[in-house]
């Protein structure tokens, strides 16, 4: 009981303190970033069309600055309210605009891709103010709310609360009486109509209805809702709803369903005929229904697809164009020796292959046309260590082993014995010669795992003492007392949630939940920057596969889009209604994808910031993503234990691989992209055979336009080994580049 | 089921008792009813959603086992300050006790004396994070190594000789996907992608060189002369997840063995061959049933065979027959079912042959050291009845005219075995007193022995009844739901205070230790530094400077800055007697 006075004080001055911050219109305001909730607000707000609603909010946020006397603030909104409005290509626009849902505006800047970074830096001091005033609102709103009110304001019209349950008897009655080919598409209307049905109870007072509502009713929502109920279930009073994440969601997103047109009219006659008011408002107000003509679907299309906190993404929010081909890898000479040889290996390299087969008769420089402009997005230049690396990559791909059905991979398991700490984040370099592991206390540990141990860059003072002219100087510069087998990185104040490595094995990243994303070197074994942006636990990081940018996500809803030279993030993907939990770069380096507790996977384009996918389909919150190696699909595991299979290009579900029965935290296609390896909290990696999987799909033009899956029935099929441990999860995979498979977990005795 | 399961979630709150109970553990008393409802209601939300934020860090944690840290890290996620204290990574540190009409749920504390604390030895460091890797599978087919699980694990053994027409289907979950990890040809790949239904799967009986060469190793060491090795090679047989092929060799081995052994009366040999039997039935990952036929007469014949030895008078063959029916009978409590009765035909057997007037000492000793072992019902229902009859016969062996030397030492070794198994059952089937007079009405001959080492053996129930009693009286966990509301409502500090307040204002030391006994390293043993000071600086000063020294003391003195985040004072509050209370928490870190 004093505990919850506690917190109660704790907020208000947390609250004192965020305002105070605000005020100070500092550099580090994005630090201050929204909290839980509004964020999508936040987005909305500034979507470039600035609509009706847009207006209202504006004005809301103003009369709350008013209150609280932000004077400063509420001139720099004006300023900015008038400015944004007209002048849209503002990067800060651009990256917190990104949350508006995925209207596909490929905006007017899309093509001077190098401006990027330059304005990034131009806009810096410009971006603090830009996003202060709808920070103040995510920060209040978030807490305290003193604007509920304004927030839920919808739900202060109200009807007899003992009718409620009549109401959505009937229309259960009249779903249940419709024809068979409509009931599985009218059904969906349930699940958001029952929710929102119940929150305006409880937002009126009326608890007990309420609670006989829910028990009434809840048994007949589908079982994947089960965890959406289980918390609305706990909110039983008005005040209960301040603060709440997920009632915010429901209230700030439409819930989207899609419903062929003649289902609709179907529903739409029988509302209006029995002058059902209250649920016509409810729909007309919190649903989004998506119509298309054309067959309804079935209900195992719908199960598909369905299960996400928001219903499905919205047919329109699927259509931009996603580039998914692969950037040309560039021309390196290879030395000396057997070239003819090491050309011909390239076409059975998976990264290069793609590009290298289409140029393969001509030797020309034509690309890939589903690849993005070289330029899209700017990369960093090739260093001569790199070109090296490249090299030896091709070498060792002539020895890689090709995958199939009928010649799976070798598999060997790294465990980490002794993690009574706990194990919490595993990455592998990609020539597999470093394992990192981060720990629920807090420290990195990096492990070589070849014979050559891990050594420090001397000392300054030592280090000029070095001739360096001579030949060897790589050599000299490192410290032959520091050689160690692994090195132990402090500097996190909260468990480490997500570890990458740069693909020049350079740097290290890790999250952590103290808020911060760490950037080390592997030189020194030295923290190099915090990246301090997420105020929230920071669940997961990646590289991108070119290096210099890298992605986070975590629990403050927002991915962010860094340089490792630059202290503040490029872009803010802001969308998604709960939080992050994995994060991946497509090989591209053009798009990111960010799988979420939402139960949806976003792709996010780097250059415009716009969200140009939201897949729905998992029934849980998605911890591991992996694109496929050229770069068309992708696969997402989740608690529900099942792998989803996307199509990027289309923005559809491929694929459904059930058979894991816990939370698959590992997936990683061979280098090939012949078999997608999983593994899972149960204790097993699977081997699944992708080229089956996708072969059998048959895309033809109408599933494209409508997005009407026909999953094959049977994944048992493309299940082609099982293989337990003793008692250790599954907690990363990684194929070698000669495509032997590395398993990593903590042994749980 | 998710129907039923909902709308319980619903309606769970916690009791207004408990309400009450914290209120009054502050000091606010009378507490009116609606308020004790209203915030119960309250309280109960906001453990859920504090729970809710909680399984998000276990799911990222990759664990399955929600922890104290989880909800710590869900607080100040919240924004309120987490619960300082509650370190315990393996068991929930809750007590439970009841009495005058309460129930209650304590933190159990014990006081601990400093210097023991500086005069125990430390606690073994525990060992640092290493990496080991090992074959998971090699192009396809998971290699039979210690890492790696047993290739066919006991469950499938089990069904499959239990009920081999329950065929294992393809793409079944388990039987399937270790058949496929066993060896997933090509071959039965495909065999699996038509669908076919096969009613056994094939299983290998050739042994490859390697398990050749193990199965000659191992047997020449079980029986070689050796002691060292014998001990590796059963160590062996006793481990070694990978024998399932190599059982079928094994169990002839023993049963041919003993066979020939019998006749040779080498009893040696005869109680290798019973300690390899033991090791097989002590492996975890096999499963004998289906060998049975064959072990069983083995040991059998270890049991009741007239002569085990060359010389029978002065070898102890006893000693054999007595680990023999041990075996027996723990063969019996694992294998029995309903189908193959194994229990019931073996007392039939050893029943028939003791029965038999003609049967010699050693056999009858066997028959019932065999009986014996079954448990004290075999004994009541089968032994006890036939004592008088036995006790005359070993009288007439002991008083009568000398038969011979070895009659004589078996008719008394059945006499200790007798006294021995019966004691203990007569204890407590019979009612005190233990009249000598009445036991010899009752069992005859035996009568008086038995009465001494009944009294004995009452004697002995006693003493382990008290020590026993002692033990379990406290220990009763609570479900995981009601510590996830205990430690929140902890946070408010006032559930824990009866038992601070009952402190006396010196210095105490209160330890718990988190580890249990079967973990190797401990984690750090935590200390709560807890005193009362009324106002005056100087008992605050002399407080610190004993913590300093005794941390001096542990050589952990860097953890001791107070600046540093691993002291926190967890709270202050006002107690109605004004007396201002501080706790400490300090924790030290095992380098």
């Amino acid at each position: 009981m004093a505990a919850v006075q506690d917190g109660q004080l704790n907020m208000e001055v947390e609250k004192d303190i965020k305002t105070e911050i605000t005020n100070d219109g500092s550099g580090n305001i994005n630090a201050n970033s929204s909290s839980p909730g509004s964020t999508s607000s936040g987005g909305k707000s500034k979507s470039p069309a600035g609509s009706g609603e847009d207006q209202q909010t504006l004005l809301a946020v103003l009369q709350f600055l008013k209150r609280n006397k932000l004077t400063e603030s509420v001139d720099i909104l004006r300023r900015e309210a008038g400015l944004s409005a007209d002048a849209d290509d503002s990067p800060v626009s651009d990256s917190a605009g990104a949350g508006s849902g995925g209207v596909p505006n490929v905006s007017a800047d899309g093509g001077d891709a190098n401006s990027l970074l330059s304005r990034v830096s131009i806009a810096t001091p410009v971006a603090p103010p830009a996003t202060a005033p709808p920070k103040v609102v995510a920060a209040s709103g978030g807490e305290d709310q003193p604007d509920v009110n304004v927030v839920l304001s919808a739900y202060s019209q109200q009807g007899d609360p003992v009718l409620y349950p009549l109401y959505y008897n009937g229309l259960k009655k009249f779903i249940e009486s419709v024809l068979d080919c409509h009931r599985a598409e009218l059904s969906q209307v349930f699940y958001p109509l029952f929710v929102h049905m119940y929150l305006e109870l409880v937002y009126n007072n009326h608890e007990n209805e309420a609670k006989q509502f829910f028990e009434k009713f809840s048994g007949d929502q589908e079982c994947y809702y089960e965890e959406d109920l289980r918390i609305l279930s706990s909110m039983s009073k008005k005040e209960h709803m301040k603060g709440n994440e997920t009632m915010l969601d429901f209230r700030t997103s439409k819930f989207v369903l899609r419903i062929s047109r003649d289902s609709y009219q179907l529903l739409k006659r029988h509302l209006q005929e029995r002058q059902n008011n209250q649920i016509w408002n409810i729909i007309q107000e919190h649903l989004y229904i998506d119509i298309f003509d054309g067959m309804p679907r079935s209900k195992s299309q719908i199960d598909a697809m369905s299960g996400s906190l928001a219903g499905e993404g919205k047919r329109d929010a699927n259509k931009a164009k996603v580039f998914y081909g692969l950037l040309k890898e560039p021309e390196i000479e290879v030395p000396l020796d057997d070239e003819d040889e090491e050309a011909e290996n390239e076409e059975g390299k998976p990264k290069k292959k793609k590009p290298k087969k289409d140029s393969m008769g001509s030797k020309s420089k034509k690309q890939d046309p589903n690849a993005p402009q070289q330029t899209r997005i700017p990369l960093p230049e090739l260093k001569d260590s790199d070109k090296l690396d490249k090299i030896m990559n091709m070498k060792e791909a002539t020895k890689k082993i090709r995958l199939g059905p009928d010649n799976l991979p070798s598999i060997c398991f790294y465990s980490f014995l002794n993690a009574y700490q706990g194990l919490t984040a595993v990455d592998f370099t990609d020539d597999s010669s470093l394992i990192a592991g981060g720990f629920a206390d807090s420290t990195v540990r990096v492990w070589s795992v070849t014979p050559k141990k891990l050594r420090r860059v001397k000392s300054a003072a030592d280090l000029s003492n070095i001739d360096k002219e001579s030949d060897d100087v790589l050599e000299r510069i490192m410290d032959e007392k520091t050689a160690s087998e692994s090195k132990i990185l402090y500097g996190h104040s909260g468990p480490v949630y997500g570890i990458s490595f740069s693909p020049d094995r350079n740097y290290l990243l890790s999250s952590s939940e103290d808020g911060t994303v760490r950037l080390w070197s592997l030189q020194t074994f030295t923290c190099l920057v915090g990246y301090k942006g997420h105020n929230y636990p920071v669940w997961d990081t990646q590289f991108s596969p070119y290096g210099y940018y890298f992605i986070s996500g975590g629990h403050d809803r927002v991915a962010r889009l860094w340089a490792t030279d630059h202290y503040q993030p490029l872009r803010m993907f802001a969308g998604h209604l709960a939080d992050i939990t994995c994060t991946l770069f497509h090989p591209n380096s053009n798009y990111v994808a960010t799988g979420s507790a939402d139960r949806t996977i976003r792709l996010w384009d780097v250059l415009t910031g716009n969200c140009v996918r939201i897949l729905t389909g998992h029934k849980g919150p998605i911890h591991s993503l992996a694109f496929s190696p050229n770069g068309k699909f992708m696969a997402s595991g989740a608690t529900d234990g099942r792998v989803l299979l996307w199509d990027v290009g289309h923005g559809l579900m491929v694929g459904e691989l059930k058979g894991h029965t816990d939370t698959i935290y590992a997936l990683k296609f061979s280098r090939d992209g012949e078999i997608l390896a999983s593994g899972s909290m149960d204790n097993t990696v699977k081997l699944w055979d992708t080229l089956k999987a996708f072969d059998d799909v048959e895309l033809d033009d109408f599933t494209a336009a409508t997005g009407h899956i026909h999953l094959p029935e049977n994944s048992q099929e493309l299940l082609l080994g099982t293989y337990m441990t003793k008692s250790t999860p599954v907690i990363h995979l990684h194929f070698t580049r000669r495509n032997l498979l590395l398993a990593a977990g903590a042994y749980n005795p | 089921m998710a129907e039923e399961r909902r709308p319980k979630q619903c309606t769970v709150v916690l009791p207004t008792e408990s309400m009450k109970a914290m209120a009054e553990s502050i000091g606010v008393g009378q507490l009116q009813e609606e308020s004790c409802a209203a915030l119960s209601e309250e309280v109960s939300y906001r453990i859920k959603d504090i729970a809710q934020d909680a399984l998000k860090f276990m799911h990222h944690g990759k664990r399955c086992k929600l922890t104290t840290s989880d909800i710590d890290h869900a607080l100040k996620l919240k924004n309120v300050e987490p619960l300082y204290g509650f370190q315990s990574q393996e068991f929930i540190p809750f007590r439970f006790a009841s009495g005058g009409g309460r129930e209650l749920h304590f933190y159990e504390e014990k006081e601990v004396d400093l210097s023991d604390i500086i005069n125990t030895p430390l606690p073994r460091v525990p060992l640092d994070v290493s990496l080991k890797a090992h074959w998971f599978s090699i192009e396809g087919v998971q290699p039979a190594i210690p890492e790696n699980p047993p290739p066919a694990p006991k469950e499938q053994q089990k069904t499959e000789s239990t009920e081999p027409l329950k065929a294992v289907k393809p793409g079944q979950e388990e039987e399937g996907a270790i058949q496929k990890g066993q060896g997933a040809t090509s071959a039965e790949a495909k065999g699996k992608k038509d669908g076919l239904m096969r009613m056994k799967p094939r299983s290998t009986h050739e042994l490859s060189v390697e398990q050749q060469l193990y199965y000659k190793e191992i047997t020449e060491a079980c029986v070689g002369s050796c002691e060292a090795k014998r001990a590796e090679a059963l160590q062996s047989i006793a481990t070694d997840p990978g024998l399932y092929q190599m059982l079928p060799r094994f169990s002839t081995f023993i049963s041919e063995g003993v066979r020939v052994n019998v006749v040779q009366n080498n009893l040696a040999l005869l109680i290798y061959l019973m300690r390899m039997v033991k090791a097989l039935m002590d492996n975890p990952t096999l499963y004998l049933e289906k060998y049975l036929h064959e072990l069983i007469p083995a040991v059998v014949t270890c049991i009741v065979s007239k002569q085990l030895c060359l010389r029978p008078d002065v070898d102890n063959h006893w000693a054999l027959r007595d680990f023999a029916a041990r075996l027996m009978a723990q063969s019996c409590k694992t294998f029995s079912t309903t189908t193959n009765n194994i229990q019931s035909r073996i007392t039939k057997t050893f029943t028939k042959s003791w029965l038999d007037d003609k049967t010699q000492w050693t056999t009858r000793y066997g028959c019932i050291a065999g009986l014996s072992e079954l448990g004290p019902d075999v004994i009541k229902t089968l032994i006890l009845p036939r004592l008088t009859v036995e006790g005359a016969r070993i009288k007439a062996v002991s008083d009568g005219p000398v038969v011979s030397n070895i009659d004589k030492i078996g008719a008394d070794h059945v006499q200790s075995l007798l006294l021995k198994h019966c004691a203990s059952v007569i204890a407590k089937a019979r009612p005190l007193p233990d009249n000598v007079e009445q036991y010899r009405a009752d069992y005859g001959y035996l009568g008086p022995m038995l009465c001494s080492h009944v009294v004995k053996a009452r004697a002995q129930a006693a003493l382990q009844a008290q020590q026993v009693n002692r033990t379990t009286l406290t220990i009763t966990q609570p479900r995981p739901t009601l510590t996830v509301s205990q430690s929140g409502i902890g946070g408010s500090g006032g559930s824990r205070t009866p038992s601070i307040i009952k402190v006396p204002s010196s210095l105490t030391l209160m330890s718990t230790r988190p580890g249990t006994p079967t973990q190797p390293s401990p984690p750090a043993t935590k200390y709560i530094v807890m005193a009362t000071s009324s106002g005056s600086s100087s008992t605050q000063q002399v407080l610190w400077t004993a913590v300093l020294l005794f941390l001096f003391s542990l050589k952990y003195i860097h953890s001791v800055l107070l600046d540093s985040p691993d002291i926190v004072p967890v709270k202050s509050l006002e107690t109605p007697t004004h007396s201002r209370l501080f706790i400490f928490t300090i924790f030290y870190i095992v380098e």
